[in-house]
């Protein structure tokens, strides 16, 4: 397993847009890719789970992936968070 | 003639004929089926056509309303392809075997409370785009057709409530306005309303038999008038044409600076009163807050806000701001302003009394908890702290002490707060004259005009016989004016006017020369006053 660690920049957090873009993007691996902030975990690809944590701007997530593509989905990941959150 | 009063979501006045939509109820009855894989499959199949339906209002919406309020037909889209919702339906149907209607009723609920149970008021708002998207696949599965067709008149809208869905399907050439029961203001309503720049209400109490009436819609005062007589309208006529000429004016100002022909800048920010008034300080254009008078906290209670509450609030504007100043005045009741439970008790000179500050430093509990509440919101944005009715270095100095005391509880409790401006106002003539010493104690000075003329010129404004003596351009005030900024840039400080005097666009080119910093004015006065200034040479 894979992870590394993001502070959120976008003013509203991780609404409901970035949140649907989110697990389109991480469908697109075999490796489950989790949330975790607060004390609070959700599966990447599930949008409605992951707006439920309420992540706002500021807030510190950790973003790790397990599987056999990880290093790859979380290269991607990586791209993904620093363009849209 | 009927009032009815509500939250104002947007500004302006609407003139026209109230059209009443009725929601077509969708009947969800809980029903036992046998065979659970052609249940499923008929709300699979409703729910494709459902995302069909939202990839065309999403196109439809682009065109319309631009990028920002479609991507909710999009996301929408994207909420009913989530692993969870559908998970839900399909444990429903399964398990339970229960018709489609009734397992995506039932999941949207449990969703839909999910959002509305958190306490970040965007993520709350988003219990109404379940509760959409589980009615749109159930009035596919009921075989109704969705419609707003709101007819060819142009009309004022009113509805319990408007889901985005609705209000994209309207013709937006005909829309004048929208009168809500419920929603909030972050509701995708509002803020379709802000986009159109039209006049919105919400928590109005809809009567059905408005439907065709004409009324006036007041998005100033946040009332809606039902069948008004000649006398209102002729009025309210008069007030949408000055409305009209300050959308010209927008358009041709906003994202212009506050510089004069000869490149002299001032900052122009805004006042304001309530939570409710950020989206218009947006809407013109305002570098920032110059004043957020903090009394409504208190004035709208029974009892004293507390810590948790003020703080939600001052968070919220310094996140709205997004970086951007946000000046909150401490306390400022007395006076004009009473509060029952403060027991003030009555006084022969309420003016010259036991109020602002005064209360603050005699019951310092109370100034303790909206400081605490100003410092831990300071973490979310660029709060300033401004303390009103000074008139001695004393009580700045004694100030000072229990705001460190103030800080220095946060910092064992590991709370962070941000760096704060402090600054006081100079509204008592005392405070003017010493403001050479007070500069050295503060990080800014901002002129409350409307009380410093009070009491420079010992003129009760309430008082109509003193017309006649008074001038609200009265050169004793111009010179204190003049002597505050002298000081406070002797000091290396920065001086603004935050009363009514900094609108006062007779006055700009003064102020200009006085070197002024930052005029602080109603948001509607913004773009009237960039333009005097943008004219100066």
């Amino acid at each position: 397993m894979v992870s590394f660690n993001y502070a959120i920049k976008d003013e509203i957090g991780i609404h409901a847009r970035p949140a649907g873009m989110l697990a389109k993007a991480a469908k697109e691996f075999e490796a489950n890719i989790t949330l975790s902030c607060n004390g609070k975990n959700a599966d990447a690809t599930r949008l409605m789970a992951v707006m439920a944590m309420g992540v706002k701007c500021g807030d510190e997530v950790t973003v790790s992936a397990d599987g056999t593509d990880e290093t790859m989905a979380l290269d991607a990941m990586k791209t993904f968070f620093e363009e849209n959150l | 003639m009927e009032y009815k009063e509500g939250k104002k979501v947007f500004h302006g006045v609407a003139i026209g004929k109230i059209r009443v939509l009725k929601k077509t109820e969708n009947q969800v009855a809980r029903r036992k089926i046998e065979d659970s894989k052609a249940e499923l499959a008929r709300y699979e199949e409703a729910k494709q056509k459902a995302i069909a339906q939202l990839h065309v209002l999403y196109e439809k919406a682009l065109k319309e309303v631009g990028e920002v309020n479609a991507q909710i037909f999009d996301v929408h889209a994207m909420m009913l392809e989530d692993g969870d919702y559908n998970d839900s339906v399909q444990n429903l149907i399964e398990g339970q075997n229960v018709n489609a209607e009734y397992a995506v009723a039932q999941t949207g609920d449990n969703f839909a409370k999910m959002f509305a149970d958190m306490d970040d008021e965007y993520f709350k708002a988003r219990s109404v785009d379940v509760k959409d998207i589980s009615e749109r696949v159930i009035t596919i599965l009921n075989g109704n057709d969705t419609g707003s067709d709101i007819g060819d008149e142009p009309v004022i809208i009113a509805a319990e409530d408007l889901a985005p869905s609705e209000t994209v399907q309207m013709d937006k050439s005909k829309l004048l306005g929208f009168v809500t029961h419920l929603g909030s203001a972050n509701s995708h309503t509002a803020i379709l309303a802000r986009t159109m720049g039209i006049p919105a209400l919400i928590s109005v109490d809809i009567d059905e038999s408005w439907n065709g009436k004409t009324a006036i819609l007041d998005g100033y005062e946040g009332k809606i008038i039902v069948e008004p007589d000649e006398k209102t309208l002729a009025e309210y006529e008069e007030k949408r044409k000055k409305d009209e000429e300050q959308k010209e004016l927008l358009l041709t100002l906003k994202g212009k600076e506050n510089v004069t022909k000869s490149g002299q800048k001032i900052n122009l920010y805004a006042n304001i009163g309530n939570v409710s008034d950020l989206a218009s300080v947006l809407e013109n254009d305002a570098g920032g807050i110059g004043l957020f008078r903090s009394e409504f906290l208190y004035l709208e209670k029974d009892d004293f806000p507390t810590e948790e509450e003020q703080f939600a609030v001052y968070r919220k504007v310094a996140e709205t701001m997004a970086g951007k100043k946000v000046i909150i005045r401490t306390l400022d009741i007395g006076a004009d302003k009473q509060v029952d439970y403060f027991n003030l008790g009555k006084e022969d000179n309420p003016a010259l009394g036991y109020r602002a500050i005064r209360i603050c430093l005699t019951q310092p509990e109370i100034f303790k908890t909206q400081l605490r509440a100003l410092f831990r919101a300071s973490n979310y944005g660029n709060i300033a702290i401004m303390y009103p009715m000074i008139i001695s270095v004393d009580e700045v100095r004694e100030i000072k002490k229990i705001v460190a005391e103030v800080k220095d509880e946060l910092t064992k409790e590991n709370i962070p707060f941000g760096e704060v401006e402090q600054g006081i106002m100079i509204e008592t003539p005392a405070a003017a004259v010493m403001s050479d010493e007070l500069a050295k104690e503060v990080d800014f000075f901002s002129i409350g005009t409307n009380d410093l003329t009070q009491y420079t010129l010992a003129i009760d404004r309430q008082n109509s016989k003193l017309d006649r003596f008074y001038n609200p351009h009265h050169e004793a005030v111009l010179r204190l004016i003049e002597r505050v900024v002298k000081n406070a840039h002797a000091e290396g400080i920065w001086a603004g006017i935050c009363g009514e005097l900094g609108a006062d666009t007779e006055l700009t080119e003064r102020f200009l020369k006085m070197g002024l910093d930052e005029l602080s004015v109603s948001p509607g006065c913004i773009l009237p006053v960039r333009k005097v200034i943008r004219e100066a040479e």
